[in-house]
This record gives C-alpha cells, structure tokens and sequence, in this order.
C-alpha cells in the first residue's frame, strides 16, 4: 500500500519538479532548429548575460513570494539606487564608493519597505507600490530627467568583465543562487521564509518574531535589487532615470514559472533560474529571428498563462490523489491502533 | 421512530454494497447504509473509518466503484454533487460554506441568484422566503444582516436554512456542533427534532458520543471501510458504540500515575484583560494537571491566552517559581518556559504545508542552530524521537503535515512544544475534533507529563475530560473564577453550577 503511495506520488513529484525544466529543453532544441546561430557561444553568452539580471531579481522575488508577500518596488529601486551611485562617482569619489552607495541605497529601501509592511502591518502590495513611485519619483529629480554618465573603468567591469571567459553578471548570478540555495537549505531565516508564507499566525503563536523575519526579507530583496542597479549602471556606463522599468514584472514571472505558489509557503529558488531561463530564451529566439519586440510581449504573456495553467494541473492533481491516498493511510493506521 | 410507512416509502436512501478505492486503499468496502424518513441516523467511526468517502458518494463528491443507491425505490446514479441536490440530498460542512460580506438572505438563495433574465434578483420575493425559512427555524436575524455579524451558531442555522430553502429529504450534518457553545447546541437540536418531525432524514456524522446517544434514532458504525453494523440507539451503550468503533474495548481512557508535589511552578495574580478576564489568580504546581473551565465565553480560553502573551493584559502579574516574568508576546512566554498548545491547530498550532520535522523544530529554533545555521543531523533526530516517543504515525519526519490525521497532528502539536521544554504546558482543548482512539493517547500523554513533573493548565468544554483529567479545577464565570475544586471530589453538576453562577461567594 505505501508502495503504491510512494509510486504515484513519486511520479507526480517528478513530474512537477521537472516539468519547467522540460519546457525548457523542449525550448531551446526547437531554438537551435530555428535558428542556427542559437548554439553559437557568442549567442549563448548574450542569453545568459541577459538573463542574469532578472534571474539576480527573481531570487529575490522568490524569497518575498515564499514569505507569502509581493515586491512591486525593486525596478524603481534599481534606478534610484543606481542614479545615487553613479551620482557619488560623479561627484568625484571611486569604484568602492559607488558600489557601497548603489547597494546601500537598495537596502535602505528594502528595510524601509519591510518595517511598513512588518509593524505597520499593511499589505506588502500596497507598501511595495507606494515605494515603487516614490523611488521613481527620487530619481526622476535627483537626475533630472537625465542619465548620470559613469566613467570609471573598474566600475565598468561590473557589467563587461570576465571572469575566466565567464560574463561578471552571470558569475554574480551563480553565486546568487549558490547562495540562495544554500540560504533555504541552510539557515533558520530560510526555513523562517517558509514558515511565514504557510501560516504566519502560528509562527507568532509559536514565538516567532514575524516581524524581524519580514524586514529581513524585503531588506534582502532591496539589497539584490542595489546589486542589479551596479551591473545595470556598469553595463549602460550610465544611470538611466528610466533604468529597471517594469523589471518586477520579469521578476515575479520568472517566480511563478518557477512553480512558486503566490500563497506562500510552497516553492523552491531552483525552479526560478528555469523560469528566468525560459523567458530569456523566448526573447533571445524571437530576436534571432527578426520578430518584432511587439508580438515578443504578447508571446511572453501567453507562455506564462500556459505553464502556469499546465503547473496548476499537475499540481491540483498530484494533491487530489496525494490527499486521498493519505486518508488511506490514516486508515491502515487506525487499524492497526 | 418514524410510524410504519408502506415498505417502498420507509426508505428515502437506501446504499448497498457501496465500495470505493482509491490508489493503494480500499476505503469502503461493500458498505449497506439506509436511511429512513423522519429519523436521524448518526454515522460514527474513527478518521478514516470511511464516513466522509460514503458521505462523499451520496452527495456526488465522489463516484462509486460498484454498488447500488436507491433513493425513494428508485435506483439512481449520483454523479456530481448537483445531482444529488436534484434528489434532495443536502450536505452542511463541518466549515461552513457562507460567503461573508453577503446577507443572509443572498447566502441563502446564492444558486438562484442570476437565474432571472438578465440577471436581475427580485429581493422582495427572496427577503420574504428567507423570513419564512427563518422563522420555522427559529432564528430571529434579519435576512438583510450581513453574515460576518452573526455568532457561530447563526450563522450554521443560515447554512440549515439554506439547505431548507429548496426541497431537501436527507440532511448530512458533518461535525455540525464542533465550534458551537452549549446553548447553540441546544437550538441545533431542537431544530433537528422539527426536521424529524416533518420527515426530514438527518444523517448525523459526530465524534461526540453524548450526542450521539442524546439525538439518534440509529447508529451505523463503519471501521476500515466496512460496515460493522445498524442498530437502534435504544439498544446500544456508549461503550458498545466505543468497541464497534476501535474492535476491542478501550482498556482505560484516563490514567493518573502521578503524584503531585506541594512546590508552586506557577502563580498567576489579578490577572485581568479589558472585557474578557477579570481580576482571575491561580497556581498550579509541579506534576499537576490544572483544569480551568466554564461556559463558553467565561474567559477560560482567555486566561490561557493572556498567561501566553498572545493578549494584552490590562493588569496582572505572573510569576514562575517565584520570579515575576514580564510576558509581552509568546515568544517572552517560551523564554519563561511556558508552552500553549491552541485549540485550533489547523489555523494557529501548524504550518500545514511543512514537513512534520519542521513543525515540530519551530518554536524552538534556537536550539537546533548555531549561529543562523540549521544542525540537520540533530534536528533529525530529535524529530525521530517525538515521533517514537508520542507514537505519531506518519510514513517519515518529511512528509507534509496537512497529510496527517487530526489526533496525529495533534500530537506534532504537541511535540512542538516539548521540544521548547516547557516547564508549564497550556492546553486548550486537546482533543477537539480527534477520534476516540487517539483522545486516550493523549489523556495518557498528559497524564505521562505530568508524573515528569511538568504542570499542565487544561482547559476543556468537555466537563467528564476535565474532571477525569485534572487534580484541581478552577471554575470560571464570566471572566472571573466562581470556584476552586478538588477534582476528585466534584462532579459535573456541581460545576455547573457554579460555571452558570449558581453560587455565589
């Protein structure tokens, strides 16, 4: 009887935990057929590069998802964060400086964000829209409407360089998520992350300090997006007032193809890097061959609606039949009691 | 019993060899299930016993494998569930299905509603056959109130109006009385009474046996999927019902081993919360199980809470072997050792999507990381050990807690708060809604608690649990504690007295 349990279920678990990743292979063969420049490094180096900055936001996103919240604000973020930088080198200081200034100002957004939603008790949604304005708004007056050139080289590399032939974005990339991992593995604020998002009543029941955990979270999340305004910075040689518009979109898509339930509480930050690779490609194949970034948009849209749809599927039934094989168990076991 | 009827009529439902599997498990097994009309059959087992899955089939939740429903004579194929509403087969849920920003009356009649061309809704017509059904049932609410205003009670009478308001022959109450107070439970059972008297069938599925025994004409009593048998509740004893269920007698539901001491753990002074408690002082020492009850709404509940952190206290002081603790939230009450156990464990003791083992680490984090960094090894084992120790039955410490049965997750619950080692464990109802078998465990368990020398303050509606359970018993009457008893010495009358201030001091 358990063997059976263990064979449905196993498969379900497959199913869903591979599906994107399917997707994804299906994806990319059908790219190399289409076009025979997909498989080119050049091209494969242009995709990953591309996809390294979603990808650093989504981990975040991931993170706030789980928790059971939403971040509307990080593409302001980026452009606020990264326009206080550049405005630092401008003024004459050096890389370091820029740097620091870049992430703090992403952090000090992210905090500010979670002390709203954590002890003024107010949906991450609405706080997190609010922010995203004001953050826009700051940038669009600090700057005035105009780019902040960045010339120094060092800072430069952030968004050109290599490490051992491997773009700095996608090295800053793969760290992210090594990190991430090992951040829901690992450590008592991951687990913390899951909590919340499953039943945030019953972890402050259970003596949890909620509100620390949230800060924490959006302060993370302020933080990667302080990280993606230094290689957008970097990689524009300058700081765009309109830099990182709509991002959190690309974000919270890359999330949810991931099999990222926007409940909370359910999700992994594996299935993200697909998700996010999945919409890289989409983009990179239909710029290979020629179509318009109009249609790309509505592409997009439909890809989303259909994994998601697919997800939902496999997903509602490998719970059907988990949950009634369970209350078979159940039986056995009052049986046996 | 209903009169003699003609043979074809006395049957409003008759099921026969209903069976059912699932994956891996055969979760009934040619089960025979009638129902007469103008009776109210009760349908008892233990989780898993099968009552949910033949109450499934009958109202087109699920399909049958093989067997007949014959309903009126008839045999009819029940394929979803608005076809069993066709045959006027209606179901109220254990959690109600109401809409909460909608009045009553648009709760009553949502499945009309949009029917007219256009999707127009005539109120009139729908405010005066709300006020009907209403009035039959005795409820004096306005259909226009909206129903996140009612109490508990009325708003379970809306779902019974509801239900009421199109033809309806069979009635299947699930748990209908689990979150009701004494006094609603008298009006449910009144109104059962009237549906019985105009020939409705009730079917009535609870874990409560005094019910049971107070409302049921018959008992059908399932265990592994099969029929164990139908009898007329005139000719069964509570305890035969109990061994139908389990297959053998229960040897003892309540054990006490232990042995008290004179040494006070805990001392609550004038303890008082605006509106809900007021002016209550306790103690309760090491290896005694305190019991704290009431009616519903005497504060009982509240006292636990506030002692918690988890409600603000407007005056008060608590101490623990002595020593004032200052407690603000739960988390300062876990640092004091104190643990609560709630009374609803799916809403406040459970992160149902995680894992067994991550349940039970969470209120004590700390102690199986270092720096931030999770010890999985210990955490492991630690999770191996409640589950031995409690005999919690899951296939591992992995699998997800919602997949548990209620005395199962119960027990996680409870192993949560051993794992903070607590030196006071409060306990509010816990054996809400777990099955015979598994409240004997935990009577055991606490009984095993206390005799380590922990002190458990039990609060409990169930006055036989309270009395069999506690050393001493604190009797509360609106918010304030009417009376202090030995347990050994009282008896439920004398607490109900006190409990409906019968005495005064």
């Amino acid at each position: 009887m358990k063997a059976v349990k263990r064979l449905v279920s196993a498969r379900q678990e497959l199913l869903r935990r591979y599906g994107m990743l399917l997707v994804l292979l299906v994806m990319v063969i059908l790219a190399s057929f289409l076009s025979d420049r997909f498989f080119t490094t050049a091209n494969l180096m242009n995709v990953t590069r591309q996809v390294a900055i979603n990808a650093i936001l989504a981990a975040g996103m991931t993170i706030v998802i789980i928790s059971g919240g939403i971040d509307l604000s990080i593409g302001s973020v980026i452009a606020i964060s990264g326009a206080l930088g550049a405005g630092v080198m401008a003024g004459g200081s050096g890389w370091v400086a820029g740097l620091l200034t870049t992430l703090a100002v992403g952090l000090a957004f992210g905090i500010t964000n979670g002390l709203f939603i954590a002890y003024g008790q107010l949906p991450p949604f609405i706080v997190t829209l609010a922010s995203m304005a004001l953050a826009r708004g700051f940038t669009q007056v600090y700057t005035g409407g105009r780019a902040i050139q960045v010339s120094n080289q060092t800072f430069q590399w952030f968004g050109h360089g290599y490490i051992s032939s491997i773009p700095v974005p996608v090295t800053i990339m793969i760290v992210v998520y090594i990190l991430g991992y090992l951040f829901f593995k690992h450590t008592k604020l991951g687990r913390l992350v899951y909590a919340v998002g499953g039943n945030e009543h019953a972890c402050r029941m259970a003596g949890i300090r909620v509100n620390r955990v949230k800060v924490a979270i959006y302060g993370i999340n302020g933080l990667l997006a302080g990280l993606v305004g230094v290689i957008l910075t970097a990689r524009l040689f300058s700081a765009q007032p309109t830099a990182g518009v709509s991002y959190e979109m690309d974000a919270i898509a890359a999330v949810i193809l991931g099999g990222t339930s926007l409940s909370g509480g359910r999700g992994n930050i594996g299935g993200t890097i697909i998700g996010a690779l999945i919409i890289g490609v989409l983009g990179n194949v239909f710029n290979l061959l020629n179509v318009s970034p109009f249609y790309q948009d509505v592409a997009k849209g439909m890809v989303i609606l259909v994994a998601v749809l697919l997800d939902r599927l496999l997903h509602a039934g490998g719970r059907t039949i988990r949950k009634e094989v369970d209350s078979g168990t159940d039986k056995a076991e009052s049986a046996r009691a | 019993m209903a009169k003699e009827r003609p043979a074809e009529n006395r049957y409003v439902v008759r099921m026969k060899g209903i069976t059912k599997a699932f994956p891996g498990v055969q979760a009934l097994d040619g089960v025979d299930f009638d129902i007469i009309a103008g009776e109210v059959h009760a349908l008892v087992g233990e989780n898993g016993a099968g009552k949910s899955t033949l109450s499934k089939i009958l109202t087109g939740v699920y399909t049958k494998d093989s067997g007949v429903i014959e309903i009126k004579g008839q045999p009819v194929e029940i394929n979803n569930p608005l076809d069993a509403q066709r045959l006027g087969i209606r179901i109220i849920h254990q959690e109600f299905n109401l809409i909460n920003h909608m009045s009553v009356m648009e709760n009553m009649f949502l499945d009309e509603l949009g029917q007219k061309p256009w999707g127009l809704v005539s109120y009139r017509t729908m405010r005066r056959r709300a006020k009907e059904v209403l009035q039959w049932l005795g409820l004096d609410v306005s259909p226009d109130r909206l129903v996140s205003e009612l109490s508990v009670g009325e708003q379970q009478t809306v779902e019974i109006a509801a239900a009421l308001s199109k033809e309806a022959d069979v009635i299947i109450m699930d748990e209908p009385t689990a979150a009701l107070t004494d006094a609603e439970v008298e009006r449910l059972f009144g109104i059962i009474q009237r549906l019985r008297a105009q020939g409705k069938a009730i079917v009535y599925i609870s874990h409560k046996l005094e019910e049971i025994m107070a409302i049921a004409d018959r008992v059908t009593v399932l265990r592994d999927g099969r029929l164990i048998g139908t009898k007329a509740t005139s000719e069964l004893t509570r305890d035969e019902i109990v061994h139908m269920m389990v297959g053998r007698p229960l040897r003892q539901m309540y054990v006490r081993s232990r042995k008290p001491s004179s040494e006070v753990v805990l001392e609550v002074e004038n303890l008082t919360v605006p509106g809900k408690v007021k002016d209550v002082s306790l103690v309760a020492h090491k290896g005694e199980v305190v019991g704290l009850t009431g009616l519903m709404g005497a504060g009982q509940h509240d006292v636990l809470r506030a002692v918690f952190g988890a409600l603000p206290v407007s005056s008060g002081t608590i101490k623990v072997r002595g020593r004032e603790v200052s407690i603000r939230s739960p988390w300062d009450a876990i640092r004091s050792g104190i643990g609560l156990l709630t009374e609803n464990r799916k809403e406040e003791g459970l992160i149902l999507p995680l894992s067994v083992m991550f349940n039970m680490s969470l209120a004590s984090m700390d102690k199986v990381t270092r720096l931030g960094i999770i010890a999985h090894k210990q955490e492991r084992s630690q999770a191996d050990s409640y589950v031995d120790q409690l005999d919690i039955r899951t296939p591992s410490v992995d699998q997800q807690v919602e997949y548990l049965s209620g005395g199962n997750q119960q027990k996680v619950v409870l192993a949560k708060w051993l794992a903070t080692e607590p030196e006071i464990i409060l306990m509010s109802e816990p054996t809400r809604g777990i099955d015979v078998g598994a409240k004997a465990e935990v009577y055991r368990l606490i009984d095993e608690l206390a005799a380590q020398g922990k002190v458990i303050l039990l609060v409990s509606s169930e006055l036989p649990e309270v009395i069999n359970l506690s050393d001493r018993i604190y009797v509360m009457y609106e918010g304030r504690v009417a009376a202090e008893l030995d347990a050994t010495k009282t008896s439920q009358e004398e607490i109900g007295l006190y409990g409906t201030g019968g005495y005064t001091r």
